[in-house]
């Protein structure tokens, strides 16, 4: 393999890996000020019990969405080093915000909301839960406005000496490609963190134990779950793709699969792209919703691949295409399963639905899947550009460093990565395993896991 | 501006080194002054709520350095690629170690993170010194502002050094004595009982090593690096920061016989800091000093960003570092005082 495709993947291996655990803590996050609302509200003790439960899985998650952070920061440097020196002066800009303004935040006020409880009053307590959000929210929105500019850059200049600079900062933040992005990606985070949390509501009542607390997961959850799953598609997700109809059409087409530009397009749901035959093998097709989904009409033409010249394709577009598919899919069924169980918590009968409760149970992994397609949907529709319409990836990265090298540092990664994953899942089993009851606190070191 | 954006990012980095430097610290000494079960939790404990919150000052340092100086950042983070590969992996392993070992009551378990809490951190401190006196010494830049470092040449500076020769070897060893000296003295102030008098005599011991140390680095740095005393010449109020080390060297003595557990860390924290300070007014306005004589150096005119956005950067990182300031104040205040010998509470 060439050094390009190596930094390609080493990127994308260690941010997909990355992103694994933000999406549960940032959803989490604000689960987690529900529950602490829910128990300043009620006096009920219960909903603190159910608070310091999450809090443990969510300080368990965190503390690997720090180390493999930490990775993230620095790699536009050694991998993308052209890339970092051109537009250094633009997205250094929210990659520095976002440290200082919201990494510094969450990693003092965890601290105090972990060991705090004891020293800190109810409502000091709380105070510090939403200060842990809203850290967490924060950085979402610096990375995505960084994102959001490679994909849509806004408020630019180039200098005489080939770098770009930011000409507003309000530009730079208010871009609306960032807020469609940061509305409909915090949408997924909060889809995972519900659907994590019911999950466990699940076992814990299908166990038959802890099963007061699993009627307060469940709930939760499903309401939270409902929310999202509706928001995820409709508004969020519709709007972002009309933006993106409008400002990327290619990766449009690529994503719908759609080579040949059409009046009344078709919407494929199912099928496998044939870039050679330039069509769609076993399609499933719908007529004329494409157009209706993107223009509000069914008449309206849409513009397929051929419509743009062949080397500003997305460079790997069976990928793109499966990944648009497998998130949509996934959004369908996930606002269907939340629906019926919304149903039945309305009616009062979801605690007594296995039927319903086993599907919730194994859906866990799914959110990560749909969040994962997601962006891959949105990195992979952005090829060949690196930042979009004006640096190509095949110009951005490190041309000292050789593919021999990033190789080693890739399969470094993926060893220590795999290693992370299996204490992962030593540490969550052993906290759900323990359950929400546990007061057998382990003579503990006071770290942030071990609160 | 441009000189500005230099002592900032300088400044991050001093802050990094003197908050992360004393975790580090504990790291590599705690195998050996924490000998029980419940000196190693306490060990772990003086440093278990803050380590995160400092780590965040390295990210926020290499993030304003990114959008202050991309050019630098471009070229001496894809240059230097390995050993930052290597730092990072060390930087994973750390937190790991920190967090995990008290999850589960296994004798086993804990003695393994124990060591890799060791490993890591030892390679860490050693890493940064030699990356520091990498930066110092100056690096093959090519035509193009780029440049790649072997991991090792000849160990010899000149004109194609490797990461590693005998001057980086001595910044590392510098940084691994002066480490673990800033942490023994982090660990007399925090704890109590026979940890903190192992601490102590740990500390009494290290002292006369890192003197020497610091000696010797300065006829090293002149060697490798001749143009380093240009400044010195030309500006003599550089010479503040060789007397800020050796007073505050001597310090750290006086202050640990007086028995002020608080002077001896200050002391330490200035000494980091003058010593970083030298460093810095030896290279200023250079970033990256260039050993090929065909090439000039990354300076801080050919490297900075553009003016406005320097302009509005002023505006948030100065609002943004005040707020966390204040964080670290209400942290590290709520976390006053000594941490007990038994495992339940903080002292105070
Ligand atoms: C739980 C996760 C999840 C679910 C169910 C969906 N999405 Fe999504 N989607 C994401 C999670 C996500 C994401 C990971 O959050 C992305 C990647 C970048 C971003 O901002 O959000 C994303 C990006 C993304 C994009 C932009 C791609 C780009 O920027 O190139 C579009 C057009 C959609 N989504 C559309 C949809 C539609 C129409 C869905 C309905 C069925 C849908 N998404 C469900
Ligand atoms: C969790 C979210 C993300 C995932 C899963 C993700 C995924 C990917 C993938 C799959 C690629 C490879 C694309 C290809 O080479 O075909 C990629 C490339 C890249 N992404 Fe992302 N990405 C995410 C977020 C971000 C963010 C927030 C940024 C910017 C701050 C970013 C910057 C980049 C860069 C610089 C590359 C390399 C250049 C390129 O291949 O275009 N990514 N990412
Ligand atoms: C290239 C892109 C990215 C970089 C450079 C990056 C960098 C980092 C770093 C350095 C940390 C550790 C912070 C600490 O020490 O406290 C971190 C954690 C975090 N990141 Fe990322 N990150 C990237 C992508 C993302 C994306 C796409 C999201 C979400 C939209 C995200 C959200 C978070 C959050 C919420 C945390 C807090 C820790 C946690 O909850 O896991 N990051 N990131």
């Amino acid at each position: 393999m060439d050094a390009l495709t190596l930094h390609r993947i080493h990127f994308a291996f260690t941010i997909t890996y990355h992103y694994l655990f933000p999406q549960l803590t940032m959803g989490l996050a604000l689960l987690i000020v529900v529950l602490k609302t829910m128990a300043l509200r009620t006096q009920d003790e219960r909903y603190n019990d159910s608070a310091r439960f999450w809090a443990r899985i969510f300080a368990v998650n965190f503390l690997l969405g720090v180390v493999t952070g930490i990775p993230m920061e620095f790699q536009f440097g050694t991998n993308w080093s052209e890339f970092s020196r051109r537009t250094g002066g633009v997205i250094g800009q929210p990659l520095a915000m976002e440290g200082v303004f919201s990494f510094f935040l969450e990693s003092s006020f965890l601290g105090l909301f972990l060991f705090g409880e004891k020293r800190l009053s109810r409502f000091a307590h709380w105070g510090a839960a939403v200060l842990v959000f809203v850290g967490s929210w924060i950085s979402g929105f610096f990375i995505i406005v960084t994102d959001a500019w490679m994909q849509h850059p806004v408020a630019y200049r180039l200098l005489p000496n080939g770098v770009y600079e930011v000409t507003s900062f309000w530009g730079l933040m208010m871009n609306p490609w960032a807020w469609l992005q940061y509305a409909h990606n915090m949408c997924g985070a909060v889809v995972t963190a519900s659907f994590v949390m019911s999950s466990v509501g699940a076992l814990y009542i299908l166990q038959k134990r802890d099963s007061g607390f699993g009627r307060i997961f469940l709930r939760v959850g499903v309401i939270a779950g409902v929310l999202s799953c509706v928001a995820q598609i409709f508004p969020t997700g519709d709007l972002h793709g009309k933006y993106m109809a409008k400002n990327q059409p290619i990766a449009i087409a690529g994503m719908e699969g759609l080579f040949h530009s059409e009046k009344g397009a078709p919407i494929v749901l199912m099928g496998q792209p044939d870039i050679e035959g330039q069509k769609i093998d076993n399609p499933i097709a719908v007529n004329k919703v494409l157009s209706f989904l993107i223009y509000g009409t069914t008449a309206a033409e849409v513009n397929g691949l051929d419509a743009y010249p062949k080397d500003q394709w997305p460079s790997t577009l069976p990928l793109l295409f499966y990944s648009y598919h497998i998130m949509a899919g996934l959004g369908t069924y996930f606002a269907a399963l939340m629906s019926i169980a919304g149903f039945l918590l309305w009616r009062g009968k979801l605690y007594t639905a296995r039927w319903v409760l086993w599907p919730i149970l194994l859906s866990f992994p799914l959110p990560y899947i749909a969040n994962t397609a997601g962006w891959m949907t949105a990195e992979i529709g952005r090829q060949p550009w690196l930042v979009y319409g004006l640096i190509r990836t095949s110009e951005g990265y490190s041309k000292h460093v050789g593919a021999g090298t990033s190789l080693f540092s890739l399969l470094g990664f993926l060893g220590m990565y795999t290693v992370l994953s299996i204490l992962w899942v030593m540490l969550v089993y052993n906290i759900i395993e323990k359950g929400p009851h546990s007061t057998t606190e382990l003579a503990a070191g006071q770290t942030l896991t071990n609160a | 501006m441009a000189a500005l954006w230099f002592w900032i990012v300088a400044v991050m980095l001093a802050a990094y080194v003197v908050l992360d430097g004393f975790d580090l610290g504990v790291g590599i000494l705690f195998p050996f002054v924490a000998r029980t079960e419940d000196e190693r939790q306490q060990a772990i404990r003086a440093i278990g709520p803050v380590w995160d919150g400092n780590e965040v000052w390295l990210l926020a340092a290499g993030g304003t350095l990114f959008f202050a100086f991309p050019l630098l950042y471009a070229s001496s983070f894809s240059g230097f690629y390995m050993p930052l590969m290597i730092v990072l992996w060390l930087l994973i392993l750390r937190g790991l170690a920190i967090e995990l070992r008290s999850h589960f009551a296994d004798p086993l378990w804990r003695s393994f993170f124990d060591g890799l809490l060791f490993f890591a951190s030892t390679l860490l401190a050693i890493f940064f010194g030699a990356a520091l006196a990498n930066v110092v010494r100056g690096v093959p830049i090519g035509p193009d502002n780029y440049f790649y470092l072997p991991l090792w040449t000849n160990w010899r500076t000149g004109p194609n050094p490797g990461i590693l020769d005998w001057y980086t070897v001595i910044g590392g060893v510098m940084a691994l004595l002066a480490l673990s000296l800033h942490g023994a003295l982090y660990l007399v102030l925090k704890t109590e009982g026979d940890l903190q008098l192992r601490a102590r005599a740990a500390a009494g011991r290290l002292w006369p090593f890192v003197a020497i140390a610091t000696v010797l680095a300065i006829p090293a740095t002149v060697l490798a690096r001749p143009d380093s005393l240009h400044n010195y010449h030309d500006h003599p109020v550089a010479f503040l920061s060789p007397i800020g080390v050796a007073i505050s060297l001597v310090s750290v003595v006086i202050a640990l016989r007086k028995r002020s557990e608080l002077g001896a860390f200050v002391s330490s924290c200035v000494y980091l800091i003058a010593m970083l300070c030298g460093a810095a007014a030896g290279l200023y306005p250079v970033l990256l000093p260039s050993t090929n004589p065909a090439m000039p150096s990354i300076t801080i005119a050919s490297a900075i960003s553009g003016a406005y956005t320097l302009r509005v950067g002023l505006v948030w990182w100065a609002i943004g570092t005040m707020l966390a300031i204040m964080y670290f104040c209400i942290v590290y205040w709520l976390f006053r005082g000594k941490v007990s010998q038994h495992a339940d509470t903080y002292g105070h």
